[in-house]
């Protein structure tokens, strides 16, 4: 019981990798039950869950509020389809200038908003999403091909590939060595890059560095006085999430070659910040949680109709089921934000840790109640 | 007599037309507790800011450990030349675990400033964690090592905050008032804490209104009124300093 309990409390770093990348790579066999299990929703939840977790690791360990951490996304997405038009279809390249260069665009937003801090942070960040966004359909127009967006051409110049060979007929796709990145193998492509941006997230939870970003959120003047100057290691925390960032808009782009300014909105802004809470803030598996939950509801509870719910509860007699139906329609199809907001309510409400501290309380109170009867049972004997 | 770990000369500061400080000549001795007492608005916590670079003199200067300069400095690069604070409220990281209260000001001791290494790992930190294990049973504190620190009362969240400044081995640490709003039994066990810290041979700054406390620590005291040093000695000649009992101690009996 007791190495159980250690087991529980203590996870070594192996078996928290190992367990997570089982649990991502086997998504499309225990998503199936649920109508979850599709390649283009499978790759939404991995690729969200590489921009949630490298959201977390500035929210979540220093508790600055960006606001506009879509820029990344929005940026990530676009170099990569850059790299695609310019050099290779191949998505390696694509995502490692998406991460290089959305670093650099991090440490210019990271250098000037981190001036400040709370509200007034967040507000600059905000502004230089907004700024960005606006820029995408004005003077940016060049880069991003503005409202159209930015998509693969015929005649795109793409140095490498055609150096290598002739051009085939019709638009290329993305690929990795000769693997196409489309359905089922591009979300196992995409789930190995969570794992490994898991694991690197987690290595930064555990260490000395993410318990200095901890003890900045907890108290900065603290930390100052006992001679850690903060503010880079603010910036550090904030260029990290933004390659994170950077990389996802990369596999959104991998997935589907086409780059538009609308992944830069303030809303996409709100979403990672809403899956973190949601999930659990300054947690490791909160966020993932909060993207899975967001997507779902996004995905496939949009998708439900009355046709749907009077087939559901088709067993009951006519009155109930008419009734049941006009109970729920609203919160399913175009309403699931009511089911989303309602959601969000009360888990801000009852758990301010998000679903993360719901699952500890269960785990805490299992643990207890087994710590009991392991004790009654040793008294017996 | 041996070197002094802090040197203030002729340290002049004013608030609009208020002068806060005037003229401060101070040594203090390496192994030495000195305190600096005297009425509300004389200047201490003025002084105490000039000190730790809150706070940037008109005139004068402030050395440390010999020669190197106090003035202008950020917090960070004063506690990195080997100056540790203890705050009149007890500044502690509330949300974490008393173990980790303690292992950061070693962390920021053994690092630096700013270090990038992002993936070393915790539980590699042995000797740091152990460090801090001692420093923790040394202000009896081991048990709730593993408890958050903001639940903690009042006088255990002053001796953890004691104890995250013991674990940086400062050369010279400035405690503002460190009784301040306790109770009894507290202010006493801060006060037996600070006792044996003292047998460390830490140097030691001291700012405090509590009597008991100041007589039953300090080697040296200085009297502040109205921003001037108006009596120097130890802890006898000042109880028998007569300008000190008109400006201060108000003829109380001590």
């Amino acid at each position: 019981m007791k190495r159980l309990m250690n087991i529980f409390k203590k996870q070594s770093d192996l078996t928290t990798i190992l367990l997570f990348a089982a649990g991502v790579l086997t998504m499309p066999i225990w998503l199936d039950p649920i109508g979850a299990n599709y390649p283009d929703l499978l790759q939404k939840f991995v690729i969200f869950g590489i921009f949630a977790v490298g959201y977390n690791i500035l929210f979540g360990l220093t508790g600055y509020l960006s606001f506009g951490h879509a820029v990344f996304l929005g940026v990530g997405s676009y170099t990569a389809v850059w790299s695609f038009k310019l050099f290779t279809m191949n998505v390696l390249p694509a995502m490692l200038f998406a991460t290089l260069i959305s670093g650099l665009i991090a440490a210019a937003i990271g250098f000037v908003s981190m001036r400040r801090s709370g509200i007034y942070f967040s507000i600059l960040t905000l502004a230089f999403a907004q700024m960005f966004y606006n820029l995408a359909y004005s003077v940016l127009i060049p880069i991003t091909n503005g409202e159209t967006g930015l998509q693969l051409r015929m005649h795109d110049i793409r140095i490498i590939d055609n150096y290598f060979s002739d051009p085939v007929a019709g638009l290329p796709s993305t690929e990795l060595f000769g693997m196409s990145m489309n359905g089922y193998s591009g979300f196992y492509f995409c789930a190995v890059v969570l794992i490994l941006a898991f694991y690197v997230a987690m290595k930064i939870f555990r260490s000395p560095f993410g318990m200095k970003l901890k003890a900045i959120k907890s108290n900065q003047h603290r930390m100052r006085y006992i001679g850690s100057d903060t503010r880079p290691y603010l910036i550090t925390a904030f260029i990290i999430s933004g390659m994170f960032a950077g990389l996802a808009g990369a596999l959104l782009a991998v997935t589907d070659p086409l780059a538009g300014a609308e992944r830069m909105q303030w809303t996409a802004s709100g979403e990672v910040i809403l899956m973190t809470i949601l999930g659990g803030v300054g947690t490791l598996f909160g966020p993932l949680i909060g993207v899975g939950v967001i997507k779902y509801l996004e995905n496939i509870f949009s998708a439900i109709n009355e046709a749907v719910l009077h087939n559901f509860f088709s067993f009951m007699p006519l009155w109930a089921e008419n009734l049941l139906v006009a109970i729920t329609a609203p919160f399913v199809g175009e309403g699931w934000h009511l089911t989303l907001g309602i959601l969000f309510m009360i888990i801000i409400i009852f758990l301010p840790g998000g679903l993360m501290e719901g699952f500890q309380k269960i785990k805490r109170r299992y643990l207890t109640i087994s710590m009991k009867d392991s004790e009654s049972t040793t008294k017996q004997e | 007599m041996s070197k002094p770990v802090l040197k203030i000369s002729n340290v002049n500061k004013s608030f609009g037309g208020l002068q806060a400080l005037r003229d401060i000549n101070l040594e203090i001795e390496k192994g030495k507790v000195h305190a600096i007492i005297g009425p509300n608005g004389a200047g201490k916590s003025t002084l105490l800011n000039v000190l730790v670079g809150l706070l940037e003199p008109d005139s004068g200067s402030v050395t440390f450990n010999g020669g190197i300069n106090v003035i202008g400095k950020s917090p960070h690069e004063i506690n990195q030349i080997g100056l540790a604070r203890v705050f009149q409220t007890p500044e502690i990281f509330p949300d974490l675990s008393l173990l980790d209260n303690v292992m950061i000001p070693a962390f920021s001791k053994r690092d630096g400033a700013f270090h990038f290494q992002l993936f070393r790992s915790l539980a590699s930190e042995t000797k740091i964690t152990q460090e801090a294990k001692e420093v923790l049973a040394s202000v009896g504190m081991e048990a709730k090592a593993e408890e958050t620190a903001g639940s903690l009362s009042r006088g255990d969240k002053r001796r953890l905050e004691l104890a995250m400044c013991l674990i940086q081995h400062p050369d010279l640490l400035l405690l503002d008032e460190p009784t301040a709003g306790m109770a009894r039994h507290d202010t006493n066990k801060t006060i037996e804490l600070l006792m044996q810290i003292k047998e460390g041979g830490m140097t030691k700054i001291i700012i405090e209104h509590d009597m008991h406390v100041v007589f039953s620590l300090a080697d040296t005291i200085s009297v502040l009124s109205q921003g001037a040093i108006i009596a120097s000695g130890t802890p006898d000649e000042i109880r028998g300093n007569p300008i000190v009992q008109e400006a201060y101690l108000g003829g109380v009996e001590l």
